[in-house]
């Protein structure tokens, strides 16, 4: 007990004894400031819910998400076995759901480790470098950024061929300027500042400089772009599916289970409502945690 | 701006006036942007496995047929001048004909744009409408109930999955209560009555006076329209939200109250009038992202778009169309791009 | 929450009142007719290269052939329709046909044997995709002068051996075979193309119909040609309107703002059938659904495998349940309907007999990858199969792309399965036989992409020469017994595993009589209709 009052005590001292010390003291703070907001620990809750159904899918799942029962096909809500219903092809909704889980925590992982990482690149080189290279960069940047999005997205799947990686790729593709532009903002108000003079001075290097000092300050903002970007990410993961892009059959992906089941949306409404509902519920999480973590971490945009 | 009357005598050493760099340099800009828009749209056309002669000649066509068009459309010659010569039409205005039905590519896109923009335009009409209000609402009684409730709206807004509430959406509404118009721009019995001068339904219809087709227009674009207004509106107010919060708690305004200023003038003469600019950046670039045609949305509602049009077309490999899609997409994404930069040069002080 | 609820209903009441008007306008005008279907593959409307359904539809409303078929009475086969009579040659190579008097072109001129004999010149010499439907016959762009002429009041065409004439006057039957008004057409030629580019979007002929608009992807407006020689049109305009979707074309039926809807899946269909003034009309086309196992595979092209995929698939599963009502099962290259069709179907779902087979090839551990185009039924039976072949310990991958991507990969035998869909391109078992069971050459140098068993690379021997000799065969039960023999052989041997046939289910309003889809010889026709 009073172990646990000493490390509190030193997390929230206001005289950090060594560097470390001050990081993780600001990292708790923020903690407690988001703890203290509702909404974003619910969406925190319901990601790490998903994390976990995701883990022990096998576990959990009533059935095999792949067996087919043509005999109990577009089984309704509720049906004895099948709580989420059947769908065209006699498959357990609710475990395909379950299975689907990995799917899109795999797309989210994978975006969010591609685009953030290749814009903050893009961005800190153009903005710290400037002259030439800024130019190209930028206009390259800017290129991107005019194409309509999804249009470069089904191009570039169409090319590549249909399915998940492709579909990741695309959407990275898509994703990346503007956290480009973002990081290159934020490059050019650090760059003039004293303290990067400073350093100069004291003979870094840029490589140094943009790796130790201008990225920490450009990740925060990062974070909470990329995690209020996420829902768009996998409702784009979940578009591309829809068009039949995405992921491939028999694959439970949620945005091809809404497209399968669309055909059904008169008469067997649950078929595609249930993963539109799993989209949503993900979606949501990812939006309120993003927006808690906005008020803590970028308190300007949010006080 | 006092640039004026020095262009008498021939002086060419005079350094060109910043105004007139400055728009060089935009228009450079422009036209690399541009230009590179084009090439990635080229080379990604020339890349992509499906095969545009097939496109055209379908699945029963011999060799020898095959073979035909495929000379007649240039595909044998080398890449680089294939796209040389795209350019060179390009620079005519002229974007080819569709491959897939031999019209001309800009007479597509002159038919199939203001759909779009249409629907765009009363989307964001509906979502600036509503949003603005909101977000400044929400900002001045931050914590408060509707502060919650615009949250709570503005990301549900966010996190659902257009396709599916369209589509349950044209169930309710059309399919159920009968309160607005089917998929389709207009009734059946309405098409083309009115003459066609702007493209878009509802102007057409005003100008010509047939209340009839304005009516049943409305009640068919009134659906999408929404939709899409709804997903600005999330946009819109969380940022005007947090744009309000940012000069609230400026000094200036603490000033203000103290002097014992309405609180309507704080809010709407002094806050509000301060993030204008800001806004309207905003505001456009949500505008370019539903002119880019909300392609899931265009397929739902049967809404014969933009985004739908180059997505059909880049699925069956009729480059040209794609080209041409992309190409006036791009254009107006970049000038809607300059003309909030402008705005924001003209009314922003610090910004000089 | 009560003034909040207030509010709504207020809001939801007066958003009703504004819009009551019109959703209570809910029955289209007596002397249109509107329908609903996906027109998205319509690429142009010039008989000479028209290939596609939607495209096919518009011709045979708005063209008159030499030979046609009635609506009302498919059965009957051809009837003269442009012309009046005809007369066959002691040798069987010479068709002379009489052209009927007084017919009139939409611009006004007269229907001559002249402009018949030009349409299908024309065909012949731009060679596009359907030109083989007349260049089997001999006919080339040089010859064509001399093997279709016209005198006077006659149309003499010539083939370079004798055919079973109903084989020729079928092929007439076709889109191709539409006669275009040779003055309007010349009229509007662009560096010698023989008014292609005009015809591409507009139209001369002397159909019951005129095309008045054709909007890609978004509708056609035909509008009727009072005088029609057969007599005006019923319906004064016909609209036929791009709805991608089955729940909204259902929409639309059930809410009175189409009068067809061509599309509803299987589940559309049946909650169609409760709903109130909504019938349904089942019609059997010519499309059948079928398997291809490339024959260049090493295992694949095993007699035992080769049959062993015949009991692989669930036929009366997928019959009963995802293709209810809209497919039945058939195990044979020509459609029900066809002369000569056959509708022996041995084989049934068995994986026991599956896995003998496959033990009996020494097959283990196969992994094949199907082509599949993203068109719902056709992934619900690619699954289907993937399912019941992981039951015999075959591992299917499923490759989805679009129509055009996978079509591009089994032209070039790159696929190992191909599921495809074929449908018969005019009312002669000629039009299957000389595709699935021909195949004079199957060296990769042939490169004769346009037939199936090349595709597949299947060489089928004897059949090849079987399928020539029933071509020229005059004598009609000589010829059904050929074709019921080369089908029998066929179903033993060929790498093809036929599943099912198309039937289509048009959802209409109660009051629409009349309406034809063409059945399996041919398309859609307006004419007839009437409410």
């Amino acid at each position: 007990m009073s172990e646990t009052q000493s490390l509190r005590a030193w997390l929230l001292t206001d005289t950090p004894t060594s560097r470390r010390h001050a990081r993780l003291s600001a990292i708790y703070q923020g903690w407690l400031s988001l703890r203290s907001n509702t909404m974003a620990m619910v969406g925190l809750g319901i990601l790490v819910m998903l994390v976990f159904i995701a883990a022990a899918a096998p576990i959990i799942a009533p059935h095999d998400p792949f067996v087919q029962d043509l005999g109990n096909r577009l089984a309704p809500l509720g049906t004895e076995g099948h709580i989420f219903g059947t769908d065209s092809l006699g498959r357990d909704i609710l475990s395909r759901l379950i299975y689907g889980a990995r799917i899109t925590l795999y797309i989210v992982a994978l975006v969010a480790l591609i685009a953030p990482v290749v814009g903050l690149l893009v961005g800190t080189v153009s903005g710290y470098v400037g002259g030439w290279p800024d130019l190209i960069l930028m206009r390259i940047t800017d290129i991107f950024l005019a194409f309509p999005r999804l249009v470069l997205a089904l191009a570039f799947v169409a090319a590549l061929g249909a399915g998940i990686e492709n579909a990741v790729l695309a959407i990275s593709l898509t994703a990346w300027p503007p956290y480009a532009r973002m990081a290159r903002a934020e490059t050019l108000t650090i760059r003039t500042s004293d303290y990067i003079s400073a350093i100069k001075l004291q003979g870094a290097g840029p490589f140094r400089i943009i790796t130790k000092h201008i990225w920490p300050l450009c990740i925060s903002s990062l974070i909470v772009r990329v995690t209020l970007d996420m829902a768009g990410i996998i409702l784009a993961a979940a578009g591309l599916g829809f068009l039949g892009l995405g992921a491939q059959p028999p694959s439970p992906e949620w945005g091809a289970m809404i497209s399968e089941g669309r055909r059904f949306i008169l008469d067997h409404w649950w078929v595609a409502t249930m993963p539109g509902l799993a989209i949503f519920t993900v979606s949501l999480a990812f939006n309120l945690l993003g927006d808690g973590l906005r008020d803590v971490l970028d308190p300007k945009a949010g006080e | 701006m006092a640039l004026t009357n020095d262009t008498n005598g021939g002086h060419l050493r005079v350094p060109l006036p910043a105004w007139l760099k400055t728009t060089f340099l935009t228009l450079g800009s422009i036209a690399v942007t541009l230009l590179g828009l084009l090439f990635i749209t080229f080379i990604i056309g020339r890349v992509m496995p499906i095969d545009p002669v097939l496109a055209i000649v379908g699945e029963r066509a011999s060799q020898e047929t095959y073979d035909a068009v495929y000379h007649q459309l240039g595909l044998d010659k080398p890449l680089l001048v294939q796209f040389l010569y795209y350019l060179w039409d390009v620079l005519h205005l002229d974007f080819g004909t569709s491959l897939l039905n031999a019209r001309p590519v800009s007479e597509d896109i002159a038919r199939v744009f203001p759909a779009t923009m249409e629907l765009a335009t009363l989307g964001i009409i509906i979502g600036v409408v509503l949003g603005v209000p909101l977000g400044v609402l929400a900002a001045v009684r931050k914590g408060s109930w509707i502060d919650q409730v615009a949250r709570v709206l503005a990301l549900v807004g966010y996190s659902m999955p257009i396709f599916w509430l369209g589509l349950m959406g044209l169930l309710v509404f059309y399919g159920i209560l009968g309160w607005v118009g089917g998929p389709g721009r207009v009734g059946i019995f309405y098409i083309d009555v009115v003459p066609q001068v702007t493209g878009m339904i509802l102007i057409d219809a005003a100008i010509d006076g047939n209340w009839d087709v304005f009516k049943d227009a409305f009640s068919h674009i009134i659906l999408p329209a929404s939709l899409l207004g709804y997903y600005s509106l999330a946009y819109i107010s969380r940022m005007t939200r947090s744009f309000m919060l940012e000069q609230l708690s400026a000094e200036y305004i603490t000033t203000a109250r103290v002097k014992g200023m309405s609180e309507w003038n704080v809010v709407w003469k002094h806050a509000f009038k301060n993030i204008r600019v800001q806004l309207i950046t905003v505001i456009a670039l949500s505008y370019a992202g539903l002119l880019e045609g909300s392609v899931l949305t265009e397929i739902i509602f049967s809404w014969p778009g933009i985004g739908s049009y180059i997505t059909t077309a880049l699925l069956s490999a009729d480059m040209n169309a794609v080209l041409g899609g992309t190409v006036v997409v791009g254009l107006i994404f970049i000038l809607l791009n300059i003309f909030s930069d402008l705005l924001y040069k003209v009314f922003d002080p610090r910004a000089k | 929450m009560n003034a909040f609820n207030k509010l709504l209903s207020g809001a939801a009441m007066g958003l009703a009142l504004s819009v009551t008007s019109m959703a209570a306008y809910a029955e289209t005008p007596a002397n249109m007719l509107v329908i609903a279907h996906r027109i998205d593959d319509v690429t142009t409307v010039d008989p000479a290269e028209s290939f596609e359904f939607a495209g096919s539809d518009i011709s045979r409303n708005v063209y008159g052939r030499l030979v046609n078929l009635d609506p009302n009475d498919l059965a009957a086969g051809y009837q003269p329709d442009l012309a009046e009579s005809w007369d066959v040659s002691e040798d069987g190579k010479t068709i002379t046909f009489t052209m009927r008097e007084g017919v009139k072109f939409h611009s006004g001129n007269p229907v001559r044997a002249e402009d018949a004999a030009f349409s299908l010149q024309r065909a012949v010499i731009l060679n596009k995709t359907p030109a083989f439907i007349l260049t089997q016959f001999g006919f080339t762009a040089e010859n064509a002068a001399e093997t279709i002429k016209a005198d006077g009041n006659k149309l003499i065409i010539t083939t370079d051996k004798k055919y079973a004439t109903s084989f020729v006057l079928n092929c007439l039957t076709a889109t191709i075979g539409g006669i275009v008004d040779k003055e309007t057409v010349m009229a509007n030629e662009v560096d010698g193309d023989m008014g292609n580019t005009w015809l591409k979007t507009n139209s001369a002929g002397s159909g019951p119909y005129v095309l008045s608009s054709w909007k890609p992807n978004e509708a056609v407006t035909l509008t009727s040609n009072p005088d029609y020689y057969g007599g005006a049109p019923s319906m004064e305009r016909v609209i036929v309107r791009h709805v991608l979707e089955s729940a909204s074309q259902r929409l639309l039926l059930e809410r009175g703002d189409i009068d067809i809807a061509r599309n509803l899946n299987p589940e559309d269909i049946a909650g169609a059938m409760g709903a109130e003034g909504v019938k349904v009309v089942d019609e059997l086309k010519g499309r059948l659904m079928y398997l291809a196992l490339n024959q260049k595979h090493p295992v694949l092209s095993k007699p035992e495998v080769r049959q062993a995929f015949k009991y692989l698939i669930d036929y009366e599963g997928m019959r009963d349940s995802f293709l209810k009502g809209q497919y039945t099962i058939h195990q044979n290259f020509l459609p029900a309907t066809y002369l000569g069709a056959s509708d022996e179907t041995p084989f049934t779902y068995d994986i026991e007999k599956a896995k003998e087979l496959l033990a009996a090839a020494g097959v283990e551990g196969l992994e094949i990858e199907i082509g599949v185009r993203e068109a719902q039924e056709r992934m619900e039976i690619g699954q289907s199969f993937q399912n019941a072949a992981a039951q015999a310990g075959i591992k299917v991958n499923i490759t989805v792309g679009t129509a055009k991507q996978i079509l591009a990969r089994y032209r070039a035998r790159e696929l190992d399965v191909y599921l495809g869909a074929w449908g018969p391109d005019y009312p002669d078992p000629q039009t299957n036989a000389g595709t699935f069971a021909y195949n004079p050459d199957n060296s990769d140098a042939a490169n004769a992409t346009g037939l199936l068993a090349w595709r597949t690379g299947w060489d089928p021997e004897d059949l090849t020469d079987k399928v020539a000799a029933a071509v020229t065969e005059g004598d009609k039960d000589m010829r059904i017994k050929m074709y019921h023999e080369i089908q029998s052989e066929f179903r033993d041997k060929s790498p093809f595993v036929v599943m099912f046939q198309q039937i289509e289910q048009s959802a209409m309003r109660d009051n629409v009589m009349n309406f034809s889809t063409g059945q399996a010889v041919t398309s859609a026709a307006y004419w007839q209709v009437t409410k």
